[in-house]
């Protein structure tokens, strides 16, 4: 993963002037990520660069308006179509309440005001998460092994040549196994882009590794009817 | 570097490549390669393989003959039968020196084609089902002898075939090919493996490597595969049926619930492009003159133009598609043989199909009855044509097709019509066994 681009709510008044992004912009671009600002749900769909969102920070503000519009982002992020994006919280001491109910529209948050190392630790940890991070040079999984440095795969230790789509899908899946993923969200994330017919391509690829992996492997990778797949060793779905 | 780039590197460098091929297609359909080191593969990546086109068929141009092969990283495979796997392939992009993508390469011709018919909104997505013989030997001084024949390979036969089946099956699979294998009670001799459906660029690709893989593992047992269309008169000749569908934004664009045997608007009107144009684009589906002794009567091969739903007659079927499975919704085009070219083939089906969507044709009725023993009269009465019954007719057919034309593009059909015109005259000059045997005789 090369460029990792972070979408920075602001929310509508002149928000620049607001420290607080400010220091969120800094620590993002120290880290080596690419921050832009979008002031709302639209911005985030129009300045959508090419290789997708990695993530959105939301401070959620302190004013009720402020707040309101912040947790509206953070809905409508979740609904972009065909994509979720990591999003993480930045709230103050007195607002941890508002977190309670509303779990499905955030990753993880974070304490304002916040230290710069923590949040590179959460932001780092969300990209791992959500399967976008260098993560650990080996990923293991039962009698799967990957190594992500030298791209090399095996099962039961006999090397698995997989085309390179087959190689970065089955990673993604096996940095978090057991998790169910759609088709749509894995073509979004490991082909990066969109093209027509593109689901029925992440059925293709599933099927080429199905059998690479051979009759006694290729329940590794389960199909979880009319949701997507996931990656387990357990035979039960 | 770009990402794929490097995985190829990696790869080559973790599996102690030796051997990279560089495949491409000539016109007529024939694999090529040419072989790097992985010393040679960084500049592959970064300004290809330059190689002199004037020695494959349909690559030379009047003043230029140099071209360049760009492998695509992203079909990287090892050849796991070949050099004990140390030997790797990628297929190729062939360009003109100055970087403008070659008019002779077919693999272009069909992304062009393809794009077109994304532009449109529609992805085609296809599954060949390839027929072949397996022979004693490849001998062409002698009638091919079958495997069952008895007196060669007695007991030996199904042993050879089924570990033939098994290692074809796996080397295939290790190569990103998933297949079913289906049995031919008529001919044990005879074979068919059904390629799972994939994008059509993919699946050209992979029908390349298909042959050559089928081609190489019963070289390696001693016997010889075959694509040839018909190779025995009087035996069902070979075919590959073609599964196609398009796939837009909202999945299968062929399925509608509502609609006769859940076949959409699109679907209906992809297959009467298909129909209407069935007539010009046969030279390219059926390129030899071998292919037109298998599209006769009385042999599961398709002759008249005509579409049903079940009926091994017709030349378009619509399969029955399981409610829960709207994906599989296709139809199935039955005349091409496995001799194609795929890339050529899917460019000129792609291109009927998409005509009859965006000109809005009309799937005429279906013809559900037995069409093999129509006559010409009851063929008129009916308004059913016939598919070309020679490479000649075909091309004709062909030449006055602006549809083909467009879709090949004028330096391919314009060398293919040629070279098939020429091989046409070659046939017409020839003497045959059946002509001594049934004329000399007499006169
Ligand atoms: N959308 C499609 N376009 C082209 N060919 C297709 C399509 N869907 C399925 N096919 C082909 O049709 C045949 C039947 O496939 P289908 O998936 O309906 O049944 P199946 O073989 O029983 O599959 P499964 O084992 O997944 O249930 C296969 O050869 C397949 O490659």
């Amino acid at each position: 993963m090369d460029k990792t681009n972070f979408a920075v709510f602001t929310g509508q008044p002149d928000a620049a002037t607001n420290p607080a992004i400010v220091e969120v912009i800094r620590t993002l671009t120290m880290a080596g990520h690419h921050a832009i600002e979008v002031r709302d749900i639209q911005d985030l769909k129009a300045l959508r660069p090419a290789a997708g969102w990695s993530g959105s920070v939301v401070p959620v503000g302190t004013t009720n308006e402020a707040t309101t519009e912040a947790w509206g982002y953070c809905r409508d992020s979740r609904r972009i179509e065909d994509t979720i994006i990591p999003v993480l919280v930045l709230i103050g001491g007195s607002h941890v309440s508002e977190l309670s109910d509303r779990n499905e529209q955030f990753d993880d948050f974070i304490l304002s005001p916040f230290h710069p190392s923590e949040m590179q630790a959460r932001i780092s940890h969300l990209l791992w998460r959500s399967g976008q991070a260098p993560g650990p040079e080996i990923v293991e999984l039962g009698p799967l092994l990957l190594n992500v440095e030298t791209y090399q795969a095996s099962l039961q230790n006999r090397p698995l040549d997989l085309t390179f789509m087959e190689y970065e899908l089955l990673k993604f899946l096996a940095v978090s196994p057991g998790k169910v993923f759609s088709r749509e969200i894995l073509l979004n994330r490991v082909w990066g882009y969109e093209y027509f017919g593109g689901a029925r391509t992440v059925d293709v690829h599933v099927r080429r590794l199905r059998a690479k992996f051979g009759e006694e492997h290729a329940h590794l990778i389960q199909t979880v009817r009319s949701v997507g797949y996931k990656l387990d060793q357990s035979r039960a779905i | 570097m770009e990402p794929q780039f490097d995985y190829v590197l990696k790869a080559v460098e973790e599996r102690q490549v030796r051997l990279i091929r560089l495949w491409f297609t000539d016109v007529l359909g024939q694999l090529k390669s040419v072989a790097i080191s992985p010393a040679e593969l960084d500049s592959a990546f970064e300004e290809g393989v330059h190689f002199d086109g004037s020695a494959i068929d349909g690559f030379s141009r009047v003043q230029e003959s140099d071209v360049i092969a760009k492998p695509d990283p992203s079909t990287f495979e090892l050849m796991p039968w070949a050099d004990g796997g140390s030997t790797g392939r990628m297929f190729c992009d062939i360009s003109n020196p100055d970087g403008t993508a070659f008019s002779g390469d077919p693999r272009h011709i069909l992304k062009r084609n393809l794009r077109e018919a994304e532009a449109n909104g529609y992805a085609l997505f296809v599954a060949p089902e390839m027929e072949f013989f397996y022979f004693a030997d490849g001998n062409p001084n002698h009638q091919p002898e079958l495997l069952d024949s008895g007196s060669f390979f007695d007991l030996t036969t199904s042993d050879v075939a089924s570990d033939l089946r098994r290692r074809t099956i796996s080397v295939l699979e290790a190569m990103s090919i998933p297949v079913e294998y289906s049995f031919h009670e008529d001919s044990p001799s005879q074979h068919e493996i059904d390629l799972r459906y994939t994008d059509a660029l993919t699946m050209a690709d992979q029908i390349m490597t298909f042959r050559l893989v089928v081609r190489e593992l019963a070289l390696e047992r001693d016997r010889y595969a075959s694509f040839m269309p018909k190779p025995i008169a009087g035996i069902q000749g070979s075919g590959m049926h073609l599964h196609l569908s398009l796939f837009g934004e909202h999945g299968n664009a062929f399925h509608d619930p509502e609609a006769e045997y859940g076949l959409s608007e699109v679907g209906r009107a992809f297959t009467a492009g298909l129909l209407r144009h069935a007539r010009e684009i046969t030279a390219v589906t059926n390129q030899l003159v071998n292919s037109y002794k298998r599209l006769v009567n009385g042999f599961e091969a398709p002759v008249w133009i005509s579409w049903a739903q079940q009926n091994r007659s017709a030349l378009v079927r619509v399969p029955v598609t399981r409610v829960d499975k709207p994906s599989s919704t296709r139809i199935e085009y039955r005349s091409p043989d496995p001799s194609c070219n795929p890339y050529l083939a899917f460019s000129v089906l792609v291109a009927a199909g998409m005509k009859g969507i965006t000109e809005g044709y009309e799937l005429p009725g279906e013809l559900k009855q037995n069409l093999n023993e129509l006559s010409a009269s009851e063929a008129g009465k009916l308004g059913v044509s016939a598919l070309p019954a020679s490479l000649a007719e075909a091309l004709d057919e062909m030449e006055r097709s602006e549809l083909v034309q467009e879709a090949l593009g004028d330096h391919i059909f314009e060398w293919f019509l040629r070279n098939k015109r020429s091989e046409w005259a070659d046939y017409k000059a020839h003497v045959s066994p059946w002509e001594l045997q049934r004329y000399l005789p007499s006169w």
